[in-house]
């Protein structure tokens, strides 16, 4: 907590924009491995994964948040929208790289698989629920809509990130670990959500959302 | 990152010292172009070493070919443990350049080495009352990390029915690309039934039982629903969790998209009969 206290001001120093610019990095670096053959066999199985993999990291990153505030002090809030909006930009390249480069543009077999098949639905559904996120990631809707129904809706995060986990393990043969750790990092960040508030928490808390402006 | 993985390829293919073996051209033979050697060894599911594509190049290489013996028994005349060298004395083998369809719904062709499993069932003469051969993969956690993990339960099992087994297409591979077979095809001794999905040819087979009732198979145990006992290629009878009709071959390029996936995976002149009077919806 002291940590956390040493380190919040140093924290609100550092500028946002960058989160942006970075995002460019890892889809930029994947294609480029991927056209050169150094994505190995099957480059675009791995470069679809890898960009759902990323866009889940995110997710996993942008809950985090608030337990980190509420139970170690960290004051990380100023990051998260830039996440969010990062990770949404991900699972859009990961349905590309399926439509385009899984599937070929089979329209037709794309969409009945998007029906038929449980984890492909799965992930549409949790894309669709990040869209409203993603349009409502700017201060003119946090006004227009205040920040009551903004936040309400932005919970819509909480069933996107568990769908997203579901689709990645519905996906798998057997039970690999790295599906059920993300499923199991996302539903423990959400169930911390739920947990009593211990007192210095929350005055510490408190101090990092109210202190000093 | 190439240069990792085809050291790893390298590192895992066994040393004989000489240059190639000595194969016959075969008439079932695809005159389809074969996937590279890269593509052959560095993409593999073989659970024993991992559950990723790579594990296999990348940790076989420690697995111990030789000696190796297969134990067969059951319904035969003459059961025993068979050394391989037995096993492919006198034995003719051929080249046999197969479409390899997984059921993950990816493909490839290679081009095995190998020689009719019925070649090897006649020798050992099929006993009375045998109605299907079963195979079982070696167990030996310590030279196959992937078994430390109950991802599976191991040793990995197969199994036919004695007339899919007596097919002429089904062949016990020993090698690709002329050579012997690299550590993370299944070495040194393999199964390949063309006209099924991939994880039907088991891979080092140390075992094989000739029995009466249909043997316990290892991906149809784990999950009967998803993985059926024949697990024929069949663009009409989907898996629970992705379509069948379509697929993409490995090495076509980024924007190769995909191809049609033809029943029994394009030998259904050879091997359509064996399924007459059967429903393959429902014997899946």
């Amino acid at each position: 907590m002291q940590f956390a206290q040493r380190l919040n001001p140093f924290l609100r120093r550092i500028p946002v924009w960058p989160i942006y610019a970075l995002a460019f990095v890892p889809p930029v670096w994947l294609l480029w491995q991927a056209a050169n053959g150094s994505l190995g066999v099957d480059p675009v199985k791995a470069l679809e994964h890898r960009m759902g993999e990323l866009a889940l990291q995110l997710i996993v990153a942008v809950l985090a948040i608030t337990p980190l505030r509420r139970y170690a002090g960290l004051s990380l809030l100023r990051f998260r929208r830039a996440l969010g909006v990062v990770s949404f930009a991900y699972v859009v390249l990961h349905f590309l790289c399926w439509l385009v480069l899984d599937m070929g543009l089979l329209i037709q077999q794309a969409a009945g698989d998007v029906l038929k098949r449980p984890y492909i639905t799965l992930g549409a559904v949790a894309l669709l629920l990040m869209v409203p996120l993603a349009l409502t990631s700017n201060d003119w809707s946090v006004r227009r809509l205040g920040a009551a129904r903004w936040s309400r809706l932005h919970r819509l995060t909480y069933p996107a990130a568990i769908l997203a986990a579901l689709h990645y393990l519905w996906l798998v043969k057997a039970w690999p670990v790295e599906p059920i750790a993300y499923l199991g990092a996302i539903l423990a960040l959400l169930a911390l959500r739920k947990l009593p508030r211990a007192p210095a928490a929350r005055a510490a808390a408190q101090l990092s959302t109210t202190g000093p402006r | 990152m190439m240069a990792a993985t085809a050291g790893a390829v390298l590192s895992a293919m066994p040393r004989t010292g000489q240059a190639g073996i000595a194969t016959v051209p075969s008439d079932y033979s695809t005159g389809e172009a074969p996937n590279s050697l890269a593509d052959v060894t560095g993409y593999n599911n073989f659970y024993e070493f991992g559950t990723g594509k790579d594990d296999p190049a990348a940790y076989a290489g420690s697995l111990t070919t030789d000696p190796w013996a297969v134990e067969i028994g059951g319904l035969v005349e003459r059961p025993g443990s068979y050394d391989l060298a037995d096993i492919l004395s006198g034995v003719t083998l051929e080249e046999r350049i197969y479409r390899f369809r997984c059921v993950e719904a990816w493909s490839m062709v290679v081009p095995w080495v190998g020689f009719p499993l019925s070649g090897l069932l006649d020798r050992v003469g099929v006993g009375a009352g045998a109605r299907y051969v079963a195979f079982e993969t070696l167990y030996r956690p310590s030279e196959m990390p992937g078994q430390n993990h109950a991802i599976l339960d191991w040793p990995y099992r197969e199994g036919l029915r004695l007339d899919e087994a007596m097919n002429p297409l089904t062949i016990l591979a020993t090698g690709l690309y002329g050579e012997e077979m690299p550590n993370q095809n299944g070495a040194p001794i393999r199964l390949v039934v063309p006209w099924k999905y991939g994880f039907k040819s088991i891979k080092s087979i140390v075992k094989i039982t000739l029995t009466d009732t249909q043997p316990p198979c290892t991906w149809n145990q784990t999950n009967p629903r998803e993985y059926g006992f024949y697990s024929n290629v069949n663009p009409a009878v989907d898996h629970p969790r992705w379509s069948q009709a379509s697929e993409r071959r490995i090495g076509a390029g980024l924007f190769a998209g995909r191809q049609e996936t033809l029943l029994f995976n394009g030998y259904a002149e050879e091997v359509a009969e064996l399924y007459a009077g059967q429903d393959l919806a429902q014997d899946f």
